[in-house]
């Protein structure tokens, strides 16, 4: 399969001065999927995009962009490439019209199809009514609209997208979300975010950076999978005595929190939910509420750099 | 072909913001009142020339010190249209699209640069119309005419090429404007200070801008007047493309 991976990165570092921003990351993204890069502020996402897209230049590493060393050969690579970086890179005195047959002329579409690869990314972008309007009148959902249609207007093998849903509304995001499944079809993309439900609709994969190291490469499934934790939040009208609750097998403490509710830890995997709902019927403690608790993405991220520190501690 | 994208680009978005209409109606208008200064002039020692042994002509009198003139005026005017051309798109971040597109650095430098000469050109070309009015009661030496044209676009070129590298230096269009008008101003009077005839003010002498025009504008064509401007410009270009690709290489 190795002909098939679009996207290969590796031993990519790069230095500020003393500041490592980026740490001997290396790895593949395949043709047809949907990469999901996450990570705290400043932990070398868009530093890593910006290599990627070679608007820097990295201290050590290489990168191949469909087979093609983006070093070497960076007008090829970068052929196959769209980008859209944090900011939208609008010419704010165009029209969407005019802007997008300038992107369409930079990437070397040739004369005659232009209109046509225009009209597409229009269409892809819902962007067909607005074509004629200067594009600093528009919103800022727009013109983000604007700077995907930029990034696809060639139809390249690679797709990056720095933050691509900030500052839509919704049902844009429902709406630009499905696009990125839809390029995901036969391009790679990736997509730097800081949104967990942005990653679970759109990712088939997941990388996480920190300190400008990957920290976790993981399919949706397996961070999903790491989000559960050992414990149930349940709520009940008439509360047996926290000894009862102790009894029931698997439940391993229980702690009172407000609103009468209370938390049972459990071993991983082991919930008692079953064996809880089962005795809360039947001695009718009126269970109104069970919530298996998860964590937030940032509960993850702490997680995983806590246990790498204490690996390296170890 | 980029390149003519690019400056295609250029020179659209120059046209679409209000600065490039008035400054082609601020120059114009001014070098029109130097002209009819000029030819008031003309007409009131018209008789007094003509019984000179040598005559000078219409063009010696009236074009070339218009020319002489356009060219302090737009010493002024020119680091104003060249202080956007890198910093502004730098300061709005719209650098990378060209940085991610299938273009080199020279073509995005050389590309801007051809846009800018494109509207230079055409405000030339409005300049020129003044002298060739003239045409309608007489006749016009085009020689000399064609050498202060010449020397006019070059001095122009010069000017340009500097003001985009020094709009490569900055994300602040002001900054870009201020440093590259006090380099020009520096390359126009660095001649003064070789006068006093030392060695080295011949040097600097040699160096500037200004000297390299007077012959052109009396009708000498030197090639190595042309060779100056043309290193001059080759050199602020190529600085302009380092410039550009240390972006990529450190911040």
């Amino acid at each position: 399969m190795e002909h098939d991976s679009l996207i290969r990165v590796e031993h990519l570092s790069r230095r500020y001065g003393d500041n490592l921003a980026v740490n001997d990351v290396s790895f593949e993204v395949q043709r047809g999927e949907v990469l999901g890069f996450l990570g705290p502020n400043g932990a070398g996402k868009s530093t890593t995009m910006q290599m990627l897209t070679g608007n820097l230049a990295p201290s050590a590493g290489r990168i191949t962009i469909n087979g093609i060393d983006m070093l070497e050969r960076p007008k090829e690579a970068k052929l196959a490439l769209g980008f859209l970086p944090e900011q939208p890179p609008l010419y704010r005195e165009l029209s969407v019209d005019e802007y997008l047959t300038f992107c369409a002329r930079l990437n070397r579409i040739a004369k005659g199809q232009v209109a046509r690869a225009v009209a597409q990314a229009k269409e892809r972008c819902g962007l067909t009514e607005v074509g004629r309007r200067l594009i600093n009148n528009l919103s800022k959902g727009y013109q983000q609209r604007v700077g995907i249609a930029q990034a696809i207007i060639h139809s390249p093998d690679v797709v990056i997208l720095d933050e691509p849903t900030v500052g839509l509304d919704p049902i844009q995001i429902r709406e630009i979300r499905k696009l990125i499944r839809e390029l995901g079809g036969e391009h790679s993309v990736i997509l730097s975010t800081h949104i967990l439900p942005e990653v679970q609709a759109t990712c088939d994969r997941v990388q996480i950076i920190n300190k400008g190291q990957l920290v976790l490469s993981d399919t949706i499934e397996g961070l999903t999978r790491r989000m559960q934790t050992s414990s149930l939040v349940v709520a009940l009208r008439r509360p047996p005595a926290p000894e009862q609750l102790q009894a029931i097998p698997g439940v391993q403490a229980v702690e009172r929190l407000e609103e009468g509710r209370l938390r049972l830890s459990h071993e991983p995997e082991q919930s008692p939910a079953e064996a809880l709902v089962e005795q809360a019927v039947a001695q009718d403690w009126g269970l109104y509420e069970l919530v298996p608790e998860r964590l937030s993405l940032e509960d993850v991220f702490v997680n995983i750099t806590t246990t790498e520190h204490k690996e390296e501690a170890a | 072909m980029m390149i003519a994208t690019l400056a295609a680009r250029e020179l659209r978005s120059l046209f679409l913001s209000p600065l490039a209409w008035s400054i082609l109606a601020v120059v114009q208008f001014i070098l029109a009142w130097l002209f009819l200064g000029q030819l008031d002039v003309y007409i009131a020692f018209q008789s007094r020339i003509a019984m000179m042994e040598n005559p000078p002509g219409a063009t010696e009198v009236i074009v070339a010190p218009l020319f002489s003139s356009a060219t302090i005026i737009l010493l002024l005017v020119i680091p104003l249209l060249t202080m956007r051309l890198v910093s502004e798109e730098r300061r709005s971040r719209t650098l990378p699209l060209l940085f991610s597109a299938p273009v080199s650095m020279s073509e995005i430098v050389l590309g801007k640069y051809l846009g800018l000469l494109g509207f230079l050109a055409i405000m030339l070309g409005l300049i020129t119309l003044m002298p060739l009015s003239l045409l309608s009661i007489g006749t016009l030496d085009f020689g000399l005419l064609a050498s202060n044209l010449l020397g006019l676009m070059l001095m122009l070129g010069a000017f340009a090429a500097a003001g985009l590298f020094m709009s490569t230096l900055t994300a602040q269009p002001t900054v870009a404007a201020i440093s590259t008008f006090g380099l020009l101003l520096l390359l126009w009077i660095i001649e003064l200070t070789g006068k006093n005839g030392a060695e080295a003010g011949n040097v600097l002498a040699y160096l500037s801008l200004q000297r390299h025009y007077e012959a052109l504008l009396r009708g000498l064509f030197n090639s190595s007047d042309i060779l100056y401007y043309l290193l001059f410009i080759a050199a602020f270009l190529v600085l302009g493309i380092r410039r550009l690709d240390a972006d990529r290489l450190q911040h």
